[in-house]
């Protein structure tokens, strides 16, 4: 992509096409929204909800079959911060953080945002605002996780 | 299995494989998108284009829908007001995922791929989860939380 050398728009359209469509699935055929932090919450027995338990956790382990499926046949490129601290640090965070706001990149950014929801509009602008600032202040700092 | 379990993972594994094809669930990619100021990669832009494409239509039949295919009815988020907690929940979401680079899916997605780190941020997102229900919290707006499922469109 011109100007952009690391860009992949064409993968990042298909795969995202993909993402729509699993979430389409989840919508039309069972009636639930695929949000993966209240999914995974409800797997794990943690979240709250109606949703049969078999449900959340038969997603949440059907999302790493899919990613190792394109790991084996494609290959895929998942370059991790270094720091087990700081993955610890931002995990607490991320896990708090989206129950909190009832929802992440997925229910509000996706599900959400094509519903036109306020409320997953208002989230997705907060979300998308603070990890662009945290995503900077950490450039700025120096810090390379 | 019942149908609906089979179309939960049909669609866990769609979502993850699409997540790992977008670049979605590399961590040092997702940072370089936030990262506007730097060496600005707009590759998730597109994922996130992409995604809310075929979910605009699958919104347009559910609204012409009296229930979804597997299941006896849709479970929809209840439509409540903007507040704080929503802000807040969302902002601290947001601190976590420039911190890393590992947003919910993506991180549970990648355990298949490179499941050390992926395990370490995943324990720790469930111990996020476990620190909020320790949150005292009015019963009411709790009920809301999690997954909000209720029955209203």
């Amino acid at each position: 992509m011109p100007g952009f050398p690391q860009a992949m728009p064409l993968h990042g359209l298909i795969g995202g096409l993909m993402i729509g469509l699993a979430a389409a699935l989840m919508l039309l055929a069972n009636g639930r929204v695929a949000g993966c932090s209240g999914l995974f919450a409800r797997a794990t027995g943690i979240g709250s909800g109606d949703m049969p338990r078999s449900l959340a956790l038969a997603f949440a382990i059907g999302l790493p079959i899919g990613a190792a499926i394109v790991g084996v046949t494609i290959g895929v490129e998942a370059r991790f911060p270094a720091s087990f601290a700081l993955l610890a640090v931002a995990g607490v965070i991320v896990g708090f953080g989206t129950r909190l706001g009832s929802g992440c990149t997925s229910g509000h950014g996706v599900v959400g945002l094509s519903r036109l929801s306020p409320r997953s509009i208002a989230a997705t602008a907060t979300f998308m605002a603070l990890g662009i600032v945290t995503a900077t202040a950490l450039r700025l700092w120096g810090v390379v996780p | 299995m019942n149908r609906q379990t089979l179309v939960s993972l049909a669609s866990g594994a769609l979502f993850g494989a699409g997540l790992a094809i977008s670049g979605m669930i590399d961590p040092a990619r997702v940072r370089a998108f936030l990262d506007v100021g730097g060496a600005w990669d707009p590759t998730l832009a597109f994922v996130m284009g992409g995604a809310i494409l075929p979910m605009i239509v699958a919104w347009a039949i559910v609204r012409r829908r009296a229930r979804p295919i597997v299941a006896t009815e849709f479970h929809l988020p209840a439509t409540r007001p903007i507040d704080g907690r929503l802000i807040a929940g969302a902002a601290l979401f947001g601190i976590g995922w420039g911190l890393a680079g590992l947003c919910p899916g993506p991180a549970i997605a990648s355990l298949g791929v490179e499941p050390i780190p992926a395990l370490i941020f995943c324990a720790a997102m469930v111990l996020g989860f476990g620190l909020f229900s320790l949150v005292p919290l009015p019963s009411i707006t709790r009920k809301g939380l999690g997954d909000g499922f209720q029955a209203a469109r």
